[in-house]
């Protein structure tokens, strides 16, 4: 499953980030590698961005962005 | 005397706290000018420490040196090509692991390196004990720690670097990527150093890296430097990533971004003492009311409001005092100059010129102040947060918001407002479609209009008026995203950083430093142009080929004064009116009157006969400057917008149709000179041009659209 299906307050593992090129060099250098946990925390008032935790920090993508890193729920 | 002279390069993530340690080190001996080529702005300073001259460079804000963004590339190049004595990255303390992620591309990068670890996070619950001393031996590079806010620990890192540059056996280390790669990058390496393409001093397993990341600059570079090379070296990096993707089953690139921090991971968990769990934070607790879903968008909206209301309403006052100022300096020359054409050009022509334009600079002050709080606090993050799913639609990015609200104040801080977003193509979209959210000074021209037509709706009119520009900003964003700036626009993977209590010194720092750029550059293109505009519409003079002799009737005005035929209010009245004349017939005289008559047939399909053409353009001076031009058209002397015989006037020449078309040319054209003084200065001349062209373009072809079809139906 991918990213943007977790539901606020669930937490999932990357397995894989997706695509090649600027976004998933993005989300790489930001700390979303293999096996990195998420925490899902919120969705923005108008329903999109998402707001997770990774690494400690708050991090905020569109869903759009979240359909590229594929992960499994925990 | 015979000071040594280093070099420091400022590096860290966003928000680590590095402006607020480049503010400490340097104080107020810091200027702000731009990287050659490129918006991105470059902060330098320096300071006299211990024998040394050290001149501080601060680079931009990034979490990597890919080739991602526009900053990144000039950090990575500035290290590059500029050769600083040493970087000092700054680590924000209370995310170690990212923050260090930069850290490995300095180490990979080959140059000198001192961490310093800041405290900058107001909530000091999550800290990670660790033993800085053996961190720093496994990554070769002194560690210092830093308290920003509270100005500690900047001595110790000046000390650090002093030592760390004098040092001469450094140590070096290498990140291992695996043993796969690692034979790779030999074999990319060997070519490289075979074709001498780059200069020895430049790290050959960096670039071998790379190029195995496929970074389009570095690509771009070889490509070029010689075709042939380029090709070689082409065949050679798609075999190896084809046989790394083959045998890692993953893409190089993620491979390597693995190993970063895989390494990082390594050095903390042998350093790492405890690591207390943390249990709420601050940032979550204030960010579970101010984004929260309910509340969230009504906070919001709130607080932009007291922010409309606090750069406008409180900057008035001020504008007012400036306005009073040089009206008052005005009249001072008036008086002591002898009359002629050297009083009117300094009266009319410069002051007036020059002072329109720094009469904003309340504005701006107040505007840049806001941004400020709102950047360091961390709240700016939110509002991208917030809004991004509107911006998004209409191809633009959540943090266009903010300068665009701020368009229906002034369009000139709202131009540099755009400077918050980061990417290039989405601040340029912003700018070219901030203009058409009206402008303060657009208002009177509506105000005029929309009374001397609609005097039952004028209201309503306005208010059309205004949704016809959010419109038109809407489907322009759309337009040219599709076109000009073609290209996704920027992903949204953005921090929504910790907050924290700005500094007074960073939030002042920050507005003077703007305002001053707005004072400096602006002013002097301003200067030029008024000097332009007031020749235009003071030559060539009439000198006697007045169609009446209106000194004639001056002398018998004044000689039935005299002998008491007329009262004095008659008396006044007449010489007004006489004046009017006068100043209208000069003014069809001008260069401007003849660039109106010249260009009415441009101007005709939208309805339009000279004189407003020619107050169009001098709306080019700044949009409320065409209501006083009105009133010299019309022969009223003193004209402000509510005016009642220029309305009738104006009524009485033209039907509503033409001027509600009126009111639509005047909000589609580019705001002013000033306004674009500021464009350049942001975006280059090439981006101004366009903004002047496709504005006049698009408030041409709406405006006749309207006329033509408009006409059917009266």
């Amino acid at each position: 499953m991918y990213l943007n299906e977790i539901r606020p307050g669930a937490k999932c593992r990357i397995i894989k980030i997706l695509g090649s090129g600027g976004i998933s060099a993005r989300l790489r250098d930001m700390g979303c590698i293999k096996e990195e946990e998420i925490e899902v925390i919120k969705i923005a008032p108008l329903g999109d961005p998402v707001d997770i935790k990774i690494k400690g920090y708050h991090l905020s993508l569109r869903k759009e962005e979240a359909k590229n890193i594929e992960v499994e729920k925990i | 005397m015979n000071k040594k002279e280093i070099t420091i390069a400022l590096a860290g993530n966003p928000n680590s706290g590095k402006t607020t340690i480049f503010n400490n080190i340097t104080g107020a001996r810091q200027h702000v000018g731009n990287y050659p080529g490129v918006t991105v702005e470059k902060k330098y300073g320096y300071i006299s420490y211990r024998g040394y001259k050290i001149n501080v460079v601060d680079l931009p804000g990034t979490y990597s040196l890919t080739a991602y963004s526009e900053d990144e590339v000039v950090a990575r190049n500035y290290i590059i090509n500029e050769n600083p004595d040493i970087v000092i990255d700054i680590i924000d303390s209370s995310n170690i692991e990212r923050n260090l992620y930069l850290a490995t591309q300095f180490i990979e990068l080959g140059v000198p390196l001192i961490l310093a670890f800041n405290m900058s996070d107001i909530t000091k619950s999550k800290r990670e004990k660790i033993d800085i001393s053996l961190l720093s031996k496994l990554l070769a590079s002194p560690i210092v720690e830093t308290v920003g806010h509270k100005n500690k620990g900047i001595k110790d890192l000046l000390d650090a670097a002093i030592r760390h540059i004098e040092n001469k056996d450094r140590q070096e280390i290498k990140i291992k990527y695996g043993e796969e790669i690692e034979i790779e990058l030999e074999k990319i390496s060997a070519i490289i150093q075979d074709k001498q393409i780059f200069p020895e001093k430049l790290n050959h397993r960096w670039i071998a890296l790379k190029l195995l990341e496929q970074d389009k600059e570095i690509i771009d570079k070889i490509r070029e430097e010689s075709r042939e090379v380029y090709q070689e070296i082409e065949l050679e990096v798609d075999r190896s990533i084809k046989h790394l993707s083959n045998i890692l089953r993953d893409n190089p690139a993620t491979i390597i971004a693995d190993s970063r921090y895989g390494f990082i991971r390594g050095a903390l968990a042998e350093t790492r003492k405890e690591t207390e769990i943390e249990k709420v934070s601050v940032t979550d607790r204030i960010d579970s009311i101010l984004t929260n879903r309910i509340v969230g968008l009504p906070i919001f909206a709130a607080l932009m409001w007291l922010m409309f209301q606090f750069v406008f309403k409180i900057g008035a006052y001020p504008m007012d005092w400036i306005d009073m100022g040089f009206g008052k300096l005005g009249e001072l020359i008036s008086n002591v100059m002898p009359e002629g054409l050297l009083q009117s050009l300094i009266v009319d022509g410069i002051i007036g010129g020059v002072g329109g334009v720094i009469i904003f600079t309340p504005n701006i002050i107040l505007l840049f102040l806001c941004i400020a709080i709102l950047e360091d606090s961390g709240y700016m993050a939110r509002v991208a947060f917030i809004m991004d799913r509107v911006m998004h639609k209409i191809g633009l990015h959540g943090k266009s918001f903010i300068p665009m609200l701020i368009g229906f104040g002034c369009t000139i801080p709202s131009y540099m407002g755009s400077r918050i977003l980061e990417n290039r193509k989405d601040r340029l979209i912003t700018m070219h479609v901030n203009t058409f959210m009206s402008c303060g000074a657009r208002l009177p021209v509506y105000i005029l209009l929309a009374g001397a037509f609609f005097p039952n709706i004028a209201g309503n009119i306005i208010f059309s008026i205004y949704v016809i520009g959010i419109v038109m900003a809407i489907l322009m964003a759309k337009l040219l995203r599709a076109t000009r700036f073609k290209g996704e626009s920027a992903p949204f993977v953005m921090e929504l950083p910790p907050y924290r209590v700005p500094t007074f010194k960073g939030v002042l720092l920050h507005t003077w430093e703007r305002t001053w750029l707005y004072l400096k550059k602006a002013g002097t293109i301003i200067l030029a142009i008024s000097i332009i505009m007031w020749i235009l519409f003071t030559f060539p003079m009439i000198g006697k080929n007045y169609s009446n002799d209106y000194d004639l009737e001056i002398d018998s005005l004044e000689q039935s004064f005299e002998s008491n035929e007329i009262t004095q209010e008659e008396y006044e009245e007449s010489i007004s009116e006489i004046e009017a004349k006068k100043g209208a017939e000069q003014l069809s005289y001008s260069a401007a009157g003849r660039i109106g008559r010249f260009t009415e047939p441009v101007f005709k399909p939208l309805g339009f006969d000279w004189k407003l053409a020619v107050a169009s353009i001098s709306g080019i001076a700044a949009k409320e400057v065409v209501v006083s031009t009105m009133g010299t058209l019309y022969s009223i002397q003193e004209a402000d917008e509510e005016s009642e015989t220029l309305r009738e006037n104006i009524a009485s020449e033209y039907n509503p149709l033409i001027g509600y078309n009126f009111m639509l040319f005047t909000l589609l054209y580019f705001p002013c000179m000033a306004g674009m003084a500021v464009f350049r200065r942001e975006a280059g001349w090439k981006e101004m041009f366009f903004q002047i062209g496709y504005t006049l373009l698009l408030a041409w072809v709406v405006s006749f659209v309207v006329f033509q079809i408009g006409r059917l139906f009266i």
